[in-house]
């Protein structure tokens, strides 16, 4: 449909939550979760630059075998700033804090989350533990590794460990309520008829990750506060020569860490598993074992943390266990792509800027996942930890995984969000240059890591240099990918063509109310009598094919081509 | 969001707010389970590891300060539900009567308590460079408070500990580090649970609560139970590991 020449396009809608009031304090002192959604898309991605900053330090000085420009110990300061600003400030806030916080309330039928306040108190900590490490940053950062091992990050090193480690103890907390927030939500906000399997699987991912949050977030908070206080105090419980165990700070430390990874890639499968019925006009293939999967993945991720620790010298009696659980946790996983697959299968697909991400995290998520078997499985693992093998598994999981998620519900609720669409061909460019540099960045770093190249090291044997350089290149190729979505997106909030209600269209409940919405969401609370993702029965959404159930549905008009 | 009242906008009714409260209260006290957890494990661990050293810190713990403390919360505890059930029963002067007494009885536990980690610091007892589990056995004139009888005692059983332990003092820094961090830990959590009282003192003065709504008081509540029950934990594992002898 081309909404160019004859009729009108959608008017934008003239009350809107982002016109309601206005000011700096109107928007410093919400409690509107979708402004909230708003202030953490600001903060979070001035730490996505920070991150990336690093991150370009790490690649340019790799460029050569003897390191192309900073000492050792300066390059240590790299990796860590960057894994700890990317983990702490962009991946675990990223989607949960703000697609979540600004879809969960919508995609429920509710005016709010069920503590505005708490959820402005959460942006409010994440702010604080960020200038904790910018503090720390301008004190000439870390050396210790995003991991903290002690006794160097307790005891010897000479960098600015104890405002990093207060940085992320802070932050922690935002993570804790907004988790907290999460879940309460779910189950006392619900509008009439919504059931708890009527629910999108996105609100079921991030339950999963909620639970995870408030159940892994805690403990990382105490042992950071005990290494702190090791540092600060003189305590003793991590360092040998008070006769403590610094293997009991990794256990504690993963116990935390290996969930993390959860809290991190759930919320991507959230957005996957909308995305892809949307655009293959499908139902979901499996509702129900795709959200068991995801209980089962926040469950079992608590049971495998010792995967990291595997060369420690531990028995190999609880490496085998261990090992065993890694496994395991990746069935759950398999479930979500197998049906994600099927739900393509028979589909009627389009390949709009959102399903371009969700196809590059099919793939990419698979690669990731697979190699995370070689590691967890023993005997290889002794050859490949702590190589680039590991640098890229993570990577692809986080980045080819986690962020195309991220990007992609961008790019899917951006006209929820904004009232407005951005440019669909720019938008595929960037997710195919995003989606190039991507592989050439990580992929060599497979090769890198099977040939031996340890991670976290300056300087590298000469003849690892090509597949250095290739992923340096790749990463300026990604870069653009990254940074062009941050510019269109920008304007098209301002400038972009007028969105109207359900532009896609898609069945969630977010849809069926103005774009922008309301501060209060829904003019009238919404009473729910239909299933998720149900293309064949919603009049209301023009979806309604004659000759009923199992018939095909041709690609209806949308969006703007 | 607007308030109509008691009742806050997002929700539709008093009772989906309270139950929502509640939800959100217990959901936060699990979290605080995990925080001591780690903790709690630490010790563990280390207990096992080191139990001469753990026994020999235990004993240089005042049973007597404990046991009051012990006592000062479980009633405290009882002042708190008190409250809450005056509350729920519309009684709104013993609202302000119980939270009073809660609060007098929670800061005779940091009376108590403050007494107790003065006498560790004089008596060489936090962990650090001056730490010396030897220090009073050796200047008894350093530590009047310890009565020539129990100065025998604890001379005795620090042969014996450090006969058992070579290390002895390097491994009660780690007794110690635990007792300063749970108490330390459990005190902060009970300023803030103070700090929370107060506030509840405040609003009971206009008489806010009652039978309709007294979500705030049985959610204080809720928090000053768990306070409780972490001490109640904390008091075996710190004052009680070896006192049969």
């Amino acid at each position: 449909m081309n909404t160019q020449g004859t009729a009108p396009g959608p008017k934008f809608p003239e009350k809107n939550y982002l016109n309601a009031t206005y000011g700096m304090r109107s928007w410093l002192l919400t409690t509107d979760h979708k402004r909230i959604a708003l202030l953490y898309l600001a903060s979070v991605t001035f730490f996505f630059f920070v991150g990336g900053f690093f991150a370009m330090m790490i690649r340019l000085h790799l460029l050569t075998p003897n390191g192309l420009m900073l000492t050792a110990d300066q390059y240590n300061r790299m990796f860590t700033m960057h894994g700890v600003v990317m983990i702490f400030f962009f991946l675990i806030p990223s989607i949960p804090a703000i697609l979540g916080n600004f879809l969960i309330p919508l995609m429920i039928g509710a005016k709010d989350l069920a503590f505005p306040k708490i959820n402005l108190l959460s942006w409010y900590i994440y702010i604080v533990g960020g200038c904790f490490t910018l503090w720390a940053l301008a004190s000439g950062g870390v050396d210790t590794g995003w991991t903290f091992y002690t006794p160097l990050s307790t005891v010897y090193s000479n960098s600015a460990v104890a405002p990093a480690v207060m940085g992320v103890f802070i932050t922690g907390f935002s993570s804790i309520l907004t988790g907290l927030n999460f879940l309460v939500t779910i189950h006392t906000m619900r509008a009439p008829g919504m059931t708890w399997f009527r629910l999108p699987l996105f609100v079921w991912a991030h339950y999963a990750t909620s639970i995870v949050m408030i159940l892994g977030t805690p403990v990382v908070a105490i042992t950071l506060a005990l290494a702190a206080m090791e540092r600060i105090f003189g305590l003793g419980f991590f360092n040998p020569a008070m006769g403590g165990d610094p293997i009991l700070f990794q256990h504690l430390f993963w116990f935390y860490s290996h969930p993390a990874v959860y809290i991190m890639i759930l919320p991507a499968m959230g957005v996957i598993s909308e995305l892809i019925p949307t655009f293959a006009r499908k139902k979901l293939f499996g509702y129900h074992f795709v959200a068991a999967a995801s209980l089962s993945i926040a469950v079992i991720g608590f049971l495998v943390w010792t995967h990291h620790m595997f060369l420690t010298g531990q028995a190999t009696y609880a490496a085998v266990a261990f090992s065993f659980l890694t496994f395991l946790v990746a069935i759950p996983s398999a479930v979500k792509v197998f049906n994600w697959t099927a739900t393509l299968f028979g589909g009627s697909i389009s390949f709009d800027t959102p399903m371009l991400y969700a196809f590059g995290f099919l793939g990419l998520f698979l690669v990731g996942g697979l190699t995370g078997l070689f590691l967890g499985c023993l005997g290889t693992d002794i050859n490949i930890h702590d190589t680039y093998f590991v640098v890229a598994h993570f990577h692809y999981i986080m980045v080819g995984g986690a962020v195309m998620g991220y990007l992609g519900g961008l790019h899917f609720w951006w006209p929820k969000m904004t009232g407005r669409m951005y440019p669909e061909w720019l938008a595929r460019i960037a997710a195919f240059t995003l989606f190039i540099g991507f592989n050439f960045t990580f992929f060599p770093q497979f090769l890198l890591g099977i040939m031996g190249m340890p991670r976290r090291y300056h300087v590298y044997p000469p003849e690892f240099q090509v597949y250095n350089v290739m992923s340096t290149a790749g990463a300026s190729i990604l870069a653009i990918g990254y940074l062009l979505p941050m510019i269109y997106l920008t304007w098209a909030a301002f400038y972009g063509k007028v969105a109207g209600e359900n532009p896609w269209p898609a069945t969630g409940l977010e849809w069926k109310t103005q774009s922008p919405p309301l501060t209060e969401n829904f003019e009238v609370t919404p009473v729910v009598t239909w299933e998720a993702y149900d293309f064949h029965n919603r009049p209301d959404l023009g979806l309604d094919v004659p000759g009923g159930h199992g018939s095909r549905i041709v690609a209806p008009a949308h969006g703007d081509d | 969001m607007h308030r109509t009242g008691a009742l806050f906008g997002q929700f539709k009714t008093l009772e989906q707010q309270k139950d929502t409260a509640t939800l959100g209260m217990w959901i936060f006290l699990v979290t605080e389970v995990m925080f001591f957890g780690g903790i709690m494990l630490a010790y563990t661990i280390n207990r096992h590891i080191y139990f001469h050293a753990f026994a020999m810190g235990s004993n240089t713990l005042s049973l007597t300060a404990g046991t009051c403390n012990t006592l000062v919360l479980l009633a405290s505890s009882f002042t708190m539900a008190m409250g809450v059930w005056s509350a729920q029963t519309s009684r709104k002067k013993w609202v302000t009567i119980f939270l009073t007494l809660t609060i007098v009885l929670g800061f005779v536990f940091f009376s108590i308590k403050y007494l107790e980690y003065s006498q560790k610091f004089h008596h060489h007892l936090v962990p650090g460079r001056n730490f010396n589990i030897s220090y009073c056995v050796d200047n008894p004139s350093a530590c009047p408070d310890i009565d020539a009888a129990d100065m025998a005692k604890e001379r005795e059983e620090l042969k014996a500990a450090f006969a058992a332990d070579p290390d002895l003092n390097a491994h009660a820094q780690l007794y110690y580090s635990a007792y300063f961090g749970m108490t330390g830990l459990h005190a902060l959590h009970m300023v803030i649970g103070a700090g929370l009282l107060f506030w509840l003192l405040k609003e009971s003065f206009s008489g806010r609560f009652d039978a309709e709504w007294n979500t705030p008081v049985d959610m204080v509540g809720l928090y000053w139970h768990f306070v409780d029950i972490v001490w109640i934990y904390l008091f075996p594992l710190l004052y009680l590991i070896d006192r049969h002898k």
